[in-house]
């Protein structure tokens, strides 16, 4: 019909405007000469007054990614990333701020603009906050209250200094420098990124979260993120990323460790919204994740919840290795792709001590041109006796030119365990949305509601706030998806 | 007052509607009555803006609007309300939240202010009641694992909370009980205003006991082929449609 027609090509002239996370920020910044060598990793490291272990770490694993290949068995397609054009390291030009006073008030403004509480008096939502600009963490909100409980949470680069200990005993213990391609590079050139450390028996008094933000050009993200919870402690993070619209592809290559001990309870929340890049796929945020959480005490569970709606390109398994008896490991995860998008996203979970458990809930939707694929491996190690795994893998499509594709590797070692994987694939039918137009809501809202009822699952794992916020992204990013 | 004159519809090359005459005053029910494949869902579908029906010829003006050239939701912002045959399920959407999207769509292009979830509660609670229904059917996912007299009395629902000023029921009757058809006839019935107009569309005359229409037209082979007062649905009753074509 002619109507469809209308909405669809109003909204695609609307839809150009429709990332608001798109602006930049004029700041003064000081970055390190392009490209990557061994100079640069030195530098970065000199930078940060890094001890020589370190260093040593970074040239290992700087040494071990120049041999390493890129790795191209996703489902996914771009063109070679050109390593030596990249920036490495780009911060605001000036000393690291002691409290939010020094902070730069434009970059103050700019997190405003975002939506992130970081001033305190702000902050009614009892949410700490720490904000990643480029490569270095600006400033960390709620520290003295959380300090009182014994928390620890700061960028990680002052965690090297203030908290070597720990974060020599954990750092690479979960995602080793030589894991993968990307883990390697992120090792040689991490920058900031945040740290956490839940003490024995202390429940975190709030919820931690973090907002990355890329905005100089042609500059990689490379952070870090490392989260520690002691016996019986529990602590609830989210992270929420968000970037300018630029023409050229931005990398970001992360990576993010956990690890629970006996009884400890960690729930790591995302809600990815990357610059996607245009309508014709040009430009947006190759995002090369490596995620993994131990458990490596009995009876720890750790939870990961995703929303994904950004970013060119999605690469990312947050994974889970239960190691301890009685571990619990979930992923949830809604991965949206529209337009030009791609998306290769999934679990590894690891069944290594006795009655082990795992839940994989999985929602993809596809809308334009996008693919998105489910790549998940459930693994049970010959002494997981009583393991159990339930996945369920659900695709949505929308219109006919997109694609979903479902990639489950189950490998079972001890015949006591139970697997059971469901998958479903289906479009958005014609009755529903006609059934909700004739309610009165327009097409657009219609599919948001309807996208979100397929979400529920996963939505209803997000801590309330944010469970708002990845309602309202989830329609927006499929406006323009219908017709 | 809804006015369809000559009304040609068709689905693919299948002629459907073959100039359909009919006016609705304001205030007034009728009743569409008429043998399988006439074209009685054909016309509620046109009405209301489904896709996949070409009109071909003849216009349907209500309150002095053409609607035909309305999308659906703009049809239910003009005040028209099509109560499904086969009520649609919507999985993981609550009842109570698609509620009240849609009546806060509908107020909003009113110009109405929209009712925040106090004030929905409120009047969902009481329509409910009004309805004989429970509260627990807000919680529950959009016609997700009702029973058929549970969906059409959450279309009913709808329609109470929506205040519509044309209904389109078609063949709600279908699948009730009489205990069902009595709260769905009432749930009409409590409608009834100088502002309220419906037409219900329904293969027996059992219904109208229950909503006693000021007209009942009979469609037959995608016409109108006759028109009269509440007595034809009870001739009908008894000799059946055969014949009707030719008249």
């Amino acid at each position: 019909m002619s109507t469809t027609v209308e909405t669809r090509d109003t909204v695609e002239a609307l839809s150009v405007e429709k990332y608001k996370y798109g602006f930049t920020t004029e700041i003064a910044m000081e970055e390190f000469p392009k490209g990557l060598n061994e100079e640069i990793v030195r530098l970065i490291s000199a930078k940060k007054g890094e001890p020589d272990w370190l260093l040593a770490w970074r040239l290992k694993a700087f040494a071990l990614w120049q041999k390493l290949e890129e790795p191209h068995w996703a489902r996914v397609e771009h063109p070679p990333i050109a390593y030596d054009e990249l920036y490495y390291y780009a911060a605001p030009a000036a000393p690291t701020p002691k409290s939010l006073d020094e902070v730069n008030p434009a970059l103050l403004n700019m997190y405003e603009k975002l939506g992130i509480p970081l001033n305190e008096r702000a902050a009614l939502a009892g949410v700490a906050v720490d904000a990643v600009f480029d490569s270095v963490s600006v400033a960390t909100t709620f520290r003295e209250t959380l300090a009182k409980s014994g928390v620890i949470f700061c960028p990680i680069s002052e965690a090297v200094r203030e908290h070597p200990e720990l974060v020599h005993k954990y750092l690479g213990s979960v995602v080793p420098y030589g894991d993968n391609y990307f883990a390697a590079l992120n090792s040689a050139v991490f920058s900031d990124g945040s740290f956490v450390y839940i003490p024995k028996g202390v429940r975190c008094p709030m919820e931690l979260s973090t907002y990355f933000r890329i905005n100089a050009r042609n500059t990689g993200q490379f952070e870090r993120t490392l989260i520690i919870a002691e016996e019986g402690a529990s602590v609830s993070y989210l992270e929420g990323c968000t970037a300018p619209m630029r023409d050229e592809n931005q990398l970001h290559a992360a990576v993010v460790e956990l690890v629970a001990m006996d009884e400890a309870k960690i729930k790591y929340s995302t809600v990815q919204n990357w610059y996607p890049g245009d309508a014709d796929g040009k430009g947006g945020i190759y995002n090369f994740v490596t995620k993994r959480g131990a458990c490596r005490g009995r009876n720890s569970k750790i939870s990961w919840t995703q929303v994904e709606t950004g970013s060119a390109i999605t690469w990312k398994y947050p994974s889970c290795i239960l190691q301890g008896d009685g571990s619990v490991g979930e992923f949830y995860s809604v991965a949206m792709t529209h337009n030009h998008q791609q998306a290769d996203t999934g679990t590894k979970m690891i069944h290594i001590g006795k009655n082990t458990t795992s839940t994989i809930i999985s929602k993809g939707i596809s809308a334009g041109h996008s693919n998105n694929t489910y790549r998940g491996l459930v693994k049970i190690m010959p002494n997981a006796s009583g393991a159990r795994n339930y996945t369920q893998c659900d695709s949505l499509l929308i219109g006919d030119q997109c694609g979903a594709h479902t990639v489950p590797y189950i490998e079972s070692r001890n015949a006591s365990a139970k697997v059971e994987h469901e998958a479903t694939t289906s479009k958005i039918a014609e009755d529903q949305l006609f059934y909700c137009r004739s309610r009165g809501l327009s097409e657009e809202d219609a599919v948001g509601l309807i996208v979100n009822g397929f979400c529920k699952d996963v939505l209803k794992e997000l801590p309330m706030e944010f469970a708002v916020e990845a309602q309202k992204l989830l329609a927006v990013s499929l406006e323009g998806s219908v017709g | 007052m809804l006015e369809i004159k000559n009304l040609s519809a068709r689905i693919g090359d299948k002629e459907i509607l073959r100039g359909v005459n009919l006016s609705v005053p304001d205030g007034e029910i009728h009743a569409i009555m008429g043998p399988n494949g006439a074209g009685k869902s054909t016309l509620s579908y046109v009405l209301s803006g489904r896709e996949g029906y070409e009109v071909t010829g003849g216009e349907a003006i209500y309150n002095g609007q053409d609607i035909l050239a309305l999308t659906p939701e703009a049809r239910a912002a003009a005040g028209i309300f099509l109560a499904f045959q086969y009520p649609v399920e919507l999985p993981g959407v609550g009842n109570a939240n698609f509620l009240r999207t849609a009546l806060n769509a509908v107020r909003r292009a009113r110009g109405e202010a929209e009712l925040d979830a106090v004030a929905f509660l409120k009047l969902a609670r009481t329509a409910l009641k009004n309805l004989s229904m429970q509260d627990d059917m807000l919680k529950r996912n959009v016609n997700v694992g009702f029973s058929g007299g549970e969906k059409k009395r959450n279309e009913v629902l709808q329609m109470a909370l929506l205040r519509p000023g044309l209904a389109i029921l078609d063949e709600t009757d279908s699948g009730l009980d009489i205990d069902a058809l009595k709260i769905v006839a009432e749930g009409v019935n409590a409608l009834r205003s100088p502002v309220f107009s419906a037409l219900v569309i329904t293969h027996y005359q059992r219904l109208l006991d229950y909503i006693v229409p000021d007209r009942v037209h009979v469609l037959a082979a995608g016409k109108i082929v006759r028109s009269g007062g509440p007595e034809l649905a009870l001739e009908l009753e008894a000799r059946g449609y055969a014949g009707l074509e030719a008249a």
